[in-house]
């Protein structure tokens, strides 16, 4: 596309130039913008946006939305999705931000290798994020500890694969991030906890939420990793998108298309708040 | 002191036992019994095959979205047109769509019951259940990459170079080629290879809309979950190993791509 687009440029170019002749020539051709905008929103469109839209469509259309969410193993599912997603977040703020701590603040040999390992899970296939955890939280567990086919299972597993988020955007504004007013703070007779509370904490906050929300979207969207560890219990671990793989499995497509809507909601009123989140940070920022 | 040593333990520990310990158990127990038994499931026809299936659909994969991507980069950073921030929200999107929805949109579209399936259909093209839907659903789960990774280093780049380009006499395609590529080549790079790790390791989305029939559709990461369910463990651990020894050559490789700022 990026070639048509470049080759698209000097040709239209001359043409357009006399007949617009107070135009500034400079000024990007209009026939390559409108050719590679088009190219790139029918790809779009033809991959992404038209399939999401038919979802949305067939979950909403004739009024079964509700029905089909409100079935009881449906609506188990999405309440132990969006609660354990809560959850998984809730923890992820804390742990991703003394791990971001850690790693900008302190020094030990294989500091360097412990930041490497943060991105593994983006890195794992989910799938085989999930065997992992069920070797060693499995009913073989080698620590005693069995987590197969319970809630529990399933948290562990969204904690892995979204470990990533809130350590990477919490590490950068950690570095950068002036020590003089903690030293100021301190001079001044602050202890740490305080020094944490009133000086640390209110910079650092804008980015621990906006990876906890990017990790709680990761979560309610998680299939693979909790596919073998939870054992898909209806009620009980059936995660949302494990609920619409059976449905689709059975040939409810309406019901699927339906709790996947659902699914959609939820994640795109997060994505706007955590957009909110962003500007109220760099509003901050100023 | 005291406060710096129990952070460290806490945040250690957590990594421990939710990363290092599973990951190194899966790998000790695959080479527990030598390398002879892992080698010998690897190499099995079904094993061969979905290696087979999964290098082809992530190939294709790579390829769209990398055009795709150093396209509507380009377009975004250096096109001036209304929308602008509607289209980047909107290639920002697959990140928020649950694989198995991915899987569901495109059989909703493309299945054989669907319009444009049955129209595709007729013309001798099965897209759901065979490889070209796979590849869709690939593209789609790893389609901001590539875009992402290129964004910003064409922002830091600036335009003076290629409109000097342009002053000189070179033509829309040999700026491009000479100034704008040469320019974002490790940025291209970094994205090509986060890209290439999704699109091996996609499971959910494939799962969905690869009818996973054995011999067939199957991708590895398929092959994991159905040798895991037929208690043919060592067949599961040995792919797997293999599909995390590709993550961390992956990870090394972003490490020492990843743009220094």
């Amino acid at each position: 596309m990026a070639t048509i687009e470049a080759r698209a440029a000097p040709i239209s170019a001359p043409p357009a130039a006399p007949a617009r002749a107070p135009r500034p020539r400079r000024r990007p051709p209009h026939l390559g913008t409108g050719l590679g905008l088009g190219l790139a929103v029918t790809y779009l469109s033809l991959i992404v946006l038209l399939p999401l839209a038919a979802v949305v469509w067939r979950g909403t259309r004739g009024g079964d939305f509700w029905r089909a969410v409100s079935t009881p193993d449906s609506w188990a599912a999405l309440k132990l999705t969006v609660g354990g997603s809560l959850l998984v977040a809730a923890i992820n703020i804390v742990m991703g931000t003394v791990i971001a701590w850690v790693l900008v603040r302190d020094r030990f040999p294989g500091k360097a290798v412990v930041d490497v390992l943060i991105d593994l899970p983006f890195a794992l296939p989910t799938i085989v994020a999930g065997l992992v955890l069920l070797a060693l939280y499995g009913t073989a567990s080698p620590l005693h500890l069995n987590l197969a086919y319970t809630q529990a299972g399933v948290i562990v597993a969204l904690l892995f694969v979204t470990l990533p988020f809130v350590v990477r955007t919490v590490q950068p504004v950690l570095l950068e991030l002036d020590r003089d007013m903690e030293e100021a703070a301190h001079s001044l007779g602050a202890g740490g906890w305080l020094t944490f509370r009133r000086i640390i904490l209110p910079n650092l906050l804008p980015a621990m939420l906006s990876g906890g929300g990017l990790a709680f979207t990761r979560a309610i969207a998680e299939y693979g990793s909790t596919v073998l560890i939870s054992g898909n219990i209806k009620f009980r671990t059936e995660v949302a998108a494990v609920n619409i793989f059976g449905r689709i499995e059975n040939d409810e497509i309406t019901s699927a298309a339906a709790v996947s809507t659902a699914l959609l909601v939820v994640a795109f009123v997060v994505l706007a708040g955590l957009d909110l989140v962003r500007r109220w940070g760099a509003r901050r920022g100023d | 002191m005291v406060t710096r040593y129990s952070l460290r333990v806490l945040a250690l520990g957590y990594l421990l036992f939710l990363l290092v310990l599973p990951v190194g158990l899966i790998a000790w127990r695959t080479f527990a019994r030598g390398l002879a038994p892992v080698l010998s499931a690897l190499t099995s026809p079904s094993a061969v095959h979905a290696f087979e299936v999964t290098l082809s659909v992530a190939s294709w994969a790579v390829v769209a979205n990398t055009i795709f991507g150093i396209g509507a980069a380009i377009l975004l950073v250096r096109h001036r047109f209304p929308g602008k921030r509607i289209l980047g929200a909107l290639i920002d999107l697959p990140l928020a769509v649950s694989p198995v929805v991915v899987g569901l949109a495109l059989i909703l579209v493309y299945g054989r019951f669907a319009p444009a399936g049955g129209w595709l259909e007729r013309h001798g093209l099965q897209v759901i259940f065979s490889l070209p839907g796979m590849v869709l659903a690939t593209v789609f789960v790893s389609l901001p990459l590539v875009v992402r990774a290129i964004v910003p280093v064409l922002e830091e780049l600036g335009e003076e170079q290629e409109q000097a380009a342009h002053t000189l006499g070179a033509t829309g395609w040999q700026t491009f080629r000479r100034i704008t590529i040469p320019g974002i080549r490790w940025a291209l790079a970094y994205g090509v290879v986060l890209c290439l790790a999704r699109a091996l390791g996609e499971y959910g989305a494939v799962a969905v809309v690869s009818g996973r029939l054995v011999g067939q559709t199957q991708t590895l990461t398929l092959f994991v979950e159905e040798r895991f369910q037929n208690f043919d463990q060592p067949a599961a651990f040995a792919a797997a190993t293999a599909l995390a020894l590709m993550a961390v050559v992956t990870l090394l490789l972003t490490k020492f791509l990843r743009p220094k700022d």
